[in-house]
């Protein structure tokens, strides 16, 4: 058994840690360098001293910590369960490295902005998000919750000189907290109708619920952590937020934060409220399949390579809600040891996002710094200029198109295994719903290898669109480093799954107290009995026995080994520039028209004729534009509505303080009636 | 244990060796069916020889990724002859995976060959990328839906033991529901194989080929091993459509006499499949690019009824 002390020791320990990293950091304000350093090594130590608390939590160990002085209303609770640390450790393998990059990353904001605030708000944002998912009464998680959103918003305004950024920290800051709020509301009405502010209590007073109420409380809670999570149709924040913030930034928001709307919707629907109805499953699933379709469609004539990457984001929210809908719907099917083993397919792949997302985001940011752009139009060539970085960029890239034997392939294979095995229920509207989750994704699946070869291709191959990535070098060791540990880490977890699924297996038991339908061992992972099977160490082993073989072989049959270096063929043109080579709108172009209906996209052809003769031109602009469903269909709308209620609501705007004074104590008579 | 090693290499020979005859038959058959003589049918032999004896001439502008990705295809094919019960369902190393595993190696090889594309900096090798990949994207729901009608009768994802149990009972596999997975599968390899209608692999016309544009660039030993790595895919997908769908022949115990029937079973089988693929080359013209999704929303739909047949007959 694990020690317990010690756990809360180590947690104790992190929390100091990131506390005399923002305070370090406030005391060298007027050193910033120094500063950004002592920050930024800080909340690195507090993450590893994080994961620590995580895996000895995930072996086993538990704690129950109360600081009743801390907060109002039932004090300041946190505890550990295995699903607690688990996520705790998913945010400590983002922020271990997302902490490492900061040092270096973060110094080309020097003298541009406030590096001592940058430290401070990151250690704020880690320390909150790593207290989420142990917080165990209402207060002490909607104050973590708030404080995570506030440090995020500070340090997503980084550049808040450009106009982009502040449009980008505004709308996340509104959803943010619209997303805040349902989660209020959903918490009160919770808590009012078990009696008990307490998580703990939750889940066995739940089941006595009205079930008209314990729909409303689900919806409620399920929007609130939705929006943070960024599922369509609540994505919009994220492709703005994830591309102004800076980089490391980026990737703690998208490759961690918006897990912590996952891990609500796991503890909502496995331990709080339990799976009510078949619709709640059904919804889930369906929202997952549109996200993770849509999320990959968005991504994929995304041109802004952060901007992709954060549409991406909402593709792998959509692949891990699609387990966690298969999860909640086999529960109610009683089908618990085949939900189990969804739940650790959806958990897997959270991790696995973190890993590789994280990865890609820092890759972006090495480019970024590189290149000074994020356009990929003007990139190219890259994998000359920056070696290593191209190759994590790639390890990342294949990771996450779910190619064996990195590690999404495992945890989609293993959703693809759960989705299959529904056949088991025999109610046919459930099993349609099953079936076209198999063909959502399959089609993202396929559509996200699409993606990042254009990501990987047109920003890494091939000749340099734009001066600056002809001129570009490879970023500092510090920036290498991080990037190097998480290829690593998508390797090992992909040849390697029976690390994390016997404490996968460990989690969903303790939620379920039903183990998967999983077998696995260090030669292979066996679903259902014989139902599927693979061996990810014995395929990667056989790749690379035959990538060495077949050098060898062609040497035996005396193959010729001249190699000629020469231009590309051009049709005979003289000349081979990187005018020629195909860009990035291009690559998306089929797409785009398979898609049209999707992308109702607009073509904008300019041509400036010589004005002696129209047969002669002088200048053509083309822009091929999508347009964007969800902003202008359902956002648009809902904003002219709420501007026009404001404006009627101006009235009582009367500029008066006695006016004001008269408001606050009619709504104080109105409550004290209504609560008494 | 040895023996069934022994089996494995066995199979893996039939793959290596047995695909470049199948590219050769197919290229006879249609010569036969357009009224000419045509070359042998040991012609890809030849031209894999000669390939192989000439000097390469790689683009100054292409990185490591070029000159990687030849091998990695071939290795990506040479492993999945390992899973694909070519001619036992009792090899050493059908473990490795299941069906689903096999497709997203298949896929890990289009992912390097469409970056291998865009590599040289070439419009066509871009172009042929963006078309590969997105044809690619589209066939894979049919693969899955496909996959998932199979395995709703089978009561498994797993190769060897899809064919045991169809062997076991052929009657699971009289209904409507196997006939549309079949047609399914059918359509997704000719799209994933780059035959017509989808793709002409006989043409080099700038705006319309697919696959042979992404290949463009290469020469010598490397494109004698992506011009092998094709066949021995299409070599894969003709044997899983003749060994999942008519499990006749297949060995499911190693004996000597099972194994020669099987490899008896499975060149019938290979052969009809040539002759198909003659027969629907010489006689269909090649699809706009953009009418293909049309096709491939059409073998969804197909596989989709598959399964939906599945669910409601059962």
């Amino acid at each position: 058994m694990i020690d317990s002390t010690l756990m809360a020791e180590l947690l104790i320990a992190s929390v100091a840690c990131f506390g005399a990293g923002a305070v370090a950091a406030l005391a060298a304000a007027r050193c910033p360098s120094v500063a950004r350093i002592l920050g930024h090594t800080s909340s690195l130590v507090g993450a590893v001293a994080a994961f620590s608390l995580g895996v000895s939590g995930l072996a086993g160990g538990s704690i129950a910590l109360d600081v009743p002085d801390l907060l109002p209303i039932g004090g300041a609770a946190f505890g550990v369960d295995r699903l607690s640390a688990f996520f705790v450790v998913v945010i400590a393998v983002g922020a271990i490295p997302a902490s490492l990059y900061a040092i270096g990353y973060t110094r080309e904001y020097a003298g541009k902005s406030s590096l001592p605030g940058m430290a401070v708000a990151f250690n704020v944002f880690v320390a909150a998000m790593i207290l989420l998912p142990l917080a165990r009464n209402v207060l002490t998680f909607l104050v973590l919750w708030e404080l995570m959103s506030l440090a995020s918003y500070f340090l997503l305004i980084t550049e808040h000189e450009r106009e982009e950024t502040l449009d980008a920290g505004w709308v996340y800051f509104v959803m943010t907290h619209a997303g805040f709020a349902a989660l209020f509301m959903g918490f009160l009405l919770l808590a009012q109708a078990t009696g008990t502010m307490n998580f703990i209590q939750w889940g066995a007073a739940a089941a006595n619920l009205d079930p008209t109420l314990r729909n409303l409380i689900f919806v409620l809670l399920a929007v609130g952590f939705g929006s943070k999570a960024g599922v369509v149709p609540l994505h919009v924040w994220l492709p703005r937020a994830h591309a102004a913030a800076p980089s490391h930034v980026s990737a703690l928001m998208s490759g961690v934060m918006l897990k912590l709307g996952v891990y609500g919707l796991v503890r909502l629907a496995f331990d709080w409220l339990g799976v009510a109805s078949v619709w709640w499953g059904g919804l889930v699933l369906v929202i997952g399949a549109v996200s993770a379709a849509l999320g990959v469609l968005y991504a994929l004539v995304e041109h802004d390579l952060k901007r992709l990457l954060a549409y991406s984001s909402v593709e792998n929210i959509g692949i891990i809600l699609i387990g966690l809908g298969a999860a909640m719907l086999f529960q109610i099917h009683r089908r618990e040891s085949l939900a189990a083993l969804a739940l650790i397919a959806a958990l897997y792949h959270t991790l696995n996002h973190a890993t590789f997302k994280s990865l890609l985001f820092m890759g972006a940011g090495a480019v970024l710094q590189a290149t000074h752009t994020r356009n990929m139009e003007e990139m190219g060539g890259l994998i000359k200029r920056m070696p290593q970085t191209a190759v994590f960029f790639l390890v990342g890239s294949v990771s996450i198109a779910a190619l064996p034997p990195f590690n999404g392939f495992i945890s989609e294979w293993l959703t693809f295994q759960s989705l299959l095995l529904s056949f088991q229920i025999s109610a046919h509207t459930v099993n349609l719903i099953f079936a076209l989750g198999v063909a959502a994704l399959a089609l993202t699946s396929g559509l996200a290898a699409a993606c990042f070869v254009k990501a990987f291709g047109i920003t890494f191959l091939a000749l340099p669109r734009g001066a600056a990535a002809a001129l570009a070098r490879e970023v500092q060791w510090t920036m290498r480093a991080p990037m190097a540990l998480l290829t690593l880490a998508c390797f090992a977890l992909g040849v390697a799954p029976f690390v994390i699924l016997g404490l996968l297996d460990a989690t969903t038991f303790d939620l379920m107290r039903v183990h998967a339908e999983l077998k696995f061992g260090w030669s292979a992972v066996v679903a259902n009995g014989g139902f599927g099977w693979v061996a990810p160490l014995w395929i990667a082993l056989g790749l690379v026995a035959f990538l060495l073989a077949i050098p060898l072989a062609l040497r035996l049959l005396g193959a010729n080994k001249q190699r000629r270096y020469y231009e590309t063929w051009g049709c005979g043109r003289a000349l081979q520039t990187a005018r020629f080579e195909y860009t990035a709108t291009a690559f998306a172009n089929p797409f785009k028209r398979v898609f049209a209906p999707l992308y109702r996209p607009v073509k904008h052809l300019d041509i400036e004729f010589h004005p002696e003769s129209r047969y002669f031109v002088r200048s053509i602009g083309y822009r091929h534009e999508g347009r964007l469903i969800f902003e202008d269909a359902l956002y648009r709308p809902l904003l002219r509505a709420i501007q026009a209620l404001a404006h009627r609501a101006r009235v009582l705007q009367s500029g008066n303080v006695h006016g004001y004074l008269v408001y606050i104590l009619i709504a104080l008579v109105a409550l004290l009636i209504l609560t008494v | 244990m040895l023996i069934e090693i022994g089996i494995e290499l066995l199979q893996l020979l039939v793959v290596m060796l047995g695909s470049p005859l199948l590219v050769g038959v197919i290229q006879k058959a249609k010569a036969r069916l357009q009224g000419r003589r045509g070359a042998t049918i040991f012609q890809p032999y030849a031209d894999l020889r000669k390939l192989l004896a000439k000097e390469m001439v790689v683009s100054e502008n292409t990185s490591w990724i070029f000159r990687f990705t030849p091998y990695l295809l071939a290795t990506t094919m040479l492993l999945s002859a390992l899973i694909v019960p070519v001619l036992t369902t009792r090899a050493a190393l059908g473990f490795m995976g299941n069906i689903i595993a096999l497709m997203y190696l298949f896929l890990l090889g289009i992912f390097f060959l469409a970056l291998a594309g865009l590599d040289a900096g070439s419009a066509f090798g871009g172009m042929g990328s963006s078309r590969e990949v997105a044809l690619a994207a589209l066939a894979e729901p049919t693969v899955l839906i496909a996959i998932f009608g199979i395995a709703l009768r089978a009561g498994t994802t797993s190769l060897d033991g899809i064919i045991t149990r169809f062997s076991a009972e052929p009657l699971l596999m009289l209904n409507a529901g196997h006939l549309l997975a079949f047609f399914a599968f059918f359509i997704v390899a000719l799209a994933e194989n780059g035959r017509l209608p989808v793709d002409n692999p006989a043409t080099h016309l700038e705006l319309t080929m697919i696959h042979e544009a992404m290949i463009l660039e290469y020469s010598g030993r490397l494109l004698a091993l992506v011009e092998w790595a094709a066949a021995m895919k299409l070599f894969l997908f003709l044997t899983l459509l003749s060994n999942l769908f008519f499990p006749w022949g297949v060995a499911l115990a190693n004996t000597p006499l099972t194994l020669v029937t099987a490899f008896a079973a499975l060149a019938v089988k290979l052969f009809l499949f040539a002759t198909a693929i003659a027969i629907v080359e010489t006689s269909v013209a090649k699809l706009r690019l953009f009418r293909v999704p049309e096709l491939l929303a059409g073998s969804f739909t197909v596989a989709l009824l598959a399964v939906v047949t599945a669910f409601f007959i059962r």
